[in-house]
């Protein structure tokens, strides 16, 4: 069952730290958002492997903008 | 000889000396430690100028920053076009997605008012205190528009002792918001608010506007300036205006109002009694503020079930968007995964407004 990660707020994606197929832990890191000058890391919301990846670096997203899934 | 009689080098005196000093140390706090180095730099540099005798800079009528000065903060010009660009850089989707976080911008100005009160123990005229009180605000434009109207000799240590309070919100808050709020309290985890049309983003700074010049018509000069810029970028059918005032506005008036600002800081001026108090009031003000906009959100907290996490009344501190990024760093100290950041903007952004309500008020008493 796969679970979105979204935005927690609206920012620019500076940096991915996870690849499709990884198997993260919830409360690992997934990636940063920049936001009024400030790194904001987006961390895992739960055990899973990343599916799809759907946010490049560089890209602007709003808040709830799905960033990947985890299966 | 005449020439001599022209050498600066020999009226140079003690006093000057000491605020080379002082002008150097801003400079390095600007450089070296990046401490709001956009007005600190500039600042500095004319502390440094306006402490080099018989450049004739300052001199009433002629002096070239004494003409910055004049046409630009004494004819509160500067202020007013500072607060165009930063209402056009201000979203206030947050603040209008909870309105009833206004209520802790406006708490964050008890500083402000406990200050005021405080300084005239102090000994400092009414009109003196409200331009210490002032600096609690947190908004350099706004401290410096009051100062130039109220207690113009105070003028360059105000502004000296707002912005670097400013810079140091990261040092000065925490240990505030620690002291105040249980971890429990910091671990709160805000209920995502509703979604915030364009439309509504449209009509706040004309509504806006229209109440807040009803109301208090003396803090106009700043409060329509801002709204105008909000109104820029919320029409979004202006965008070569509102990159303008965002950006090259910006920047030329703070290059104009840092130089005239830090010119006003003669030895005279400024080694006085008096400065010392200013720091220790500025300082102090900061602190209640905060502290003032911490225990207003617990306090709200027992009224509601959709608690608010109290760090983002610290954000009611006006310093846009230091303090937001401060309550947002000591949450996700309590709790990494605690997105405190777009909270905390909604009073961070009403706190603008409140600072600039009290700077009204304190026009329309003391003026």
């Amino acid at each position: 069952m796969a679970e979105d990660v979204l935005a927690p707020l609206a920012g620019k994606v500076l940096s991915v730290a996870v690849g499709v197929g990884d198997v993260v832990e919830e409360d690992d890191e997934l990636l940063v958002l920049e936001a009024m000058k400030m790194e904001t890391v987006v961390y895992a919301p739960a055990d899973g492997i990343v599916g799809t990846i759907t946010v490049q670096v560089g890209q602007q997203v709003e808040e709830d903008d799905p960033l990947m899934t985890l299966e | 000889m005449a020439f001599f009689d022209q050498l600066g080098i020999l009226a140079v005196t003690p006093g000057m000396v000491v605020m080379w000093v002082v002008a150097l140390t801003l400079i390095y706090l600007a450089i070296g430690r990046e401490y709001e180095p956009l007005l600190l730099l500039p600042i500095g540099f004319g502390v440094l100028v306006a402490n080099l005798p018989l450049t004739g800079l300052m001199t009433p009528g002629e002096g070239l920053i004494w003409r910055f000065y004049h046409y630009g903060v004494e004819w509160e010009v500067i202020p007013p076009l500072i607060f165009l660009g930063l209402g056009a850089h201000t979203d206030f989707g947050p603040l209008l997605s909870q309105p009833r976080l206004i209520f802790l911008g406006a708490a964050a100005q008890g500083g402000v008012y406990a200050t005021f009160f405080a300084a005239q123990a102090f000994g400092f005229t009414l009109q003196e205190s409200a331009t210490i009180g002032i600096i609690g605000g947190a908004d350099g434009p706004t401290t410096i528009f009051l100062a130039a109207q109220l207690a113009p000799h105070l003028l360059g240590a105000c502004a000296v002792a707002a912005y670097s309070y400013m810079a140091l919100v990261p040092i000065i808050q925490p240990p505030i918001m620690r002291l105040l709020t249980t971890e429990q309290e910091r671990k709160i985890r805000m209920k995502k608010a509703r979604k915030v049309t364009a439309r509504e983003k449209l009509w706040f700074p004309v509504t806006a506007t229209i109440v807040i010049l009803l109301l208090v018509p003396a803090s106009a000069p700043l409060m329509a300036m801002f709204m105008l810029g909000n109104l820029f970028r919320e029409s979004k059918v202006v965008e070569r205006l509102t990159d303008t005032v965002q950006n090259a506005l910006m920047n030329i008036t703070t290059i104009f109002l840092g130089v005239a600002v830090g010119a006003t800081m003669s030895a005279d001026a400024f080694l006085r009694g008096d400065v010392i108090f200013i720091f220790g009031l500025g300082l102090a003000a900061f602190c209640v503020s905060t502290a003032c906009g911490l225990l207003l959100a617990k306090l709200m907290n027992l009224f509601t079930n959709d608690k608010i996490n109290p760090l983002v009344g610290a954000a009611g501190v006006s310093a846009v968007p230091m303090a937001a990024r401060v309550a947002h760093k000591v949450g996700a100290e309590a709790d990494k995964k605690n997105y405190l950041l777009m909270f905390a903007m909604g009073p961070n952004v009403s706190g603008v407004i409140g600072t600039v309500v009290a700077a009204g008020i304190f026009l329309t008493m003391l003026g």
